[in-house]
């Protein structure tokens, strides 16, 4: 079993325009730099992307945004992106706003094979407007739940700390975040890592991805790890 | 009349120990800075983990370790890594004890708007209408009035909801109030200075004054 590819570019290959992703990452912790990259090489054209967030004007998903790829962005929260705000306002770019959780759950049930999941989140809210609803008696308490389907992906692309031939993926510290649930929640899932080990070489009780969910692996280069907050306290 | 260090001082002292608190970005971030003596609560971040610790030293920064505000920070001892479906999981689970937030609006049914302004770039939601469905308890860290001297506290939110009947705690520069279903928002405290009339004047929702309210006691 080998799922290795030679890098970005041989993973992206066969991604088209129209195409549906999901894109790890959580505002720029945990991106996989190296696929968007090669997705903005290879110019393929009104993507669908599910992300958490939108990327920065110069970095992430914002160098899909610049080069006008990206057709529609399911997303919790998009703040931090010029290019996204303007070409909202003018009509180019559709954005679907969904609760972080929700969003979350949402990539995690197409994962596990369930299409559709019922959560509290956005009732009563205009989250709600055109769902179904039905109360449960659930955890001690009666409360109104929202149904909220699967996403149906034809990609995932999603950036670990370390994996092996086999798949098998480790994360490291918050850049797990989204990463995890898209992680096999899409037809293909093309994971990028820091490190390539051999099979055997991760501990088995250490492994977070089953290899099971992840098609192509392979070893990213150059990883600029951009922090957008750089927040500080003194020493002494 | 309380700064914002005033209200995360407040807010602190509804800490108890054992707690599991989610705090929003804003005033709700430096209750981090007055968490009382002997009492330890653990810190969520939706993003992925539970025992959030202070900023790192400059030089220390990880682009790994933020927290939701993608702001860098660190771990401490007996911090626990996990990814955002099994974060909002235990959010929604109920087993967050408190969530700290800061809101546009709060209306006297305990409903809450702080996402969406019309006719302005709307940024998202992030996780706030999921803590809010979820979350046992929540106590909301703002200002009285908005900028154009108008109250936040209100009978009906005028701006899109993030959720509804949930709000249970207020704390602003002038008060701390409770919002009773069916009742309005009880005053429970002053801030140093301010008379029960001031607080009055800037609530436009129904405002409970049931016998002596008692100034907020900080230290």
């Amino acid at each position: 079993m080998n799922k290795v590819v030679s890098g970005a570019d041989e993973a992206v290959r066969d991604i088209e325009n129209g195409a549906t992703l999901m894109l790890g990452g959580f505002g720029l912790c945990g991106i996989p730099e190296n696929c968007i990259e090669a997705l903005v090489r290879k110019g393929v054209s009104g993507l669908t992307c599910i992300s958490n967030n939108a990327g920065v004007d110069d970095f992430g998903i914002g160098l899909m945004l610049k080069t006008r790829q990206v057709k529609k962005m399911i997303s919790s929260y998009v703040g931090e992106n010029a290019e996204f705000e303007s070409q909202l306002l003018s009509g180019e770019l559709e954005v679907d706003l969904v609760p972080q959780g929700t969003l979350a759950t949402r990539c995690m049930a197409a994962k596990y094979g369930m299409p559709a999941v019922w959560v509290k989140a956005g009732f009563g809210t205009e989250v709600a407007e055109g769902k179904e609803s039905r109360r449960f008696a659930f955890q001690g308490e009666e409360g109104h739940y929202l149904l909220e389907t699967a996403f149906n992906a034809d990609f995932s692309i999603v950036k670990a700390w370390k994996g092996d031939r086999f798949g098998n993926l480790v994360f490291r510290k918050t850049a797990r975040n989204f990463n995890d649930p898209m992680a096999g929640a899409a037809k293909i899932t093309i994971a990028e890592v820091e490190e390539l080990v051999e099979p055997g070489e991760i501990d088995p009780d250490h492994i977070h991805i089953p290899g099971i969910f992840v098609q192509r692996i392979f070893k990213g280069n150059n990883y600029e790890k951009r922090i957008e907050q750089r927040t500080v306290r003194k020493r002494g | 009349m309380l700064d914002k260090n005033g209200i995360a001082k407040r807010i602190a002292q509804e800490l108890r120990d054992g707690y599991y608190v989610n705090l929003g970005i804003g005033i709700p971030t430096l209750v981090a800075n007055y968490i009382p003596a002997g009492v330890n609560v653990i810190l969520q971040s939706e993003n992925g983990m539970l025992g959030m610790g202070p900023f790192p030293f400059e030089g220390d920064e990880d682009p790994d370790l933020i927290n939701a505000g993608k702001q860098t920070i660190t771990e401490i001892p007996g911090t626990a890594y996990f990814d955002s479906a099994l974060s909002f999981g235990m959010i929604r689970a109920g087993k967050v004890d408190l969530t700290i937030l800061g809101a546009m609006e709060v209306s006297e049914e305990g409903d809450i708007a702080n996402w969406k302004i019309p006719n302005k770039m709307v940024k998202g939601m992030g996780g706030a209408m999921d803590l809010v469905a979820a979350a046992k308890n929540i106590i909301v860290a703002m200002q009285h009035v908005n900028k154009a001297g108008e109250s936040k506290l209100l009978p009906k939110c005028s701006l899109p909801l993030t959720g509804v009947g949930c709000v249970k705690k207020i704390v602003t520069e002038l008060a701390v109030l409770e919002v009773v279903k069916g009742k309005g928002f009880v005053l429970l405290e002053r801030a140093p200075g301010i008379s029960v009339e001031q607080i009055k004047n800037a609530t436009a929702g129904r405002l409970i004054i049931e016998g002596d309210i008692p100034e907020m006691q900080l230290n």
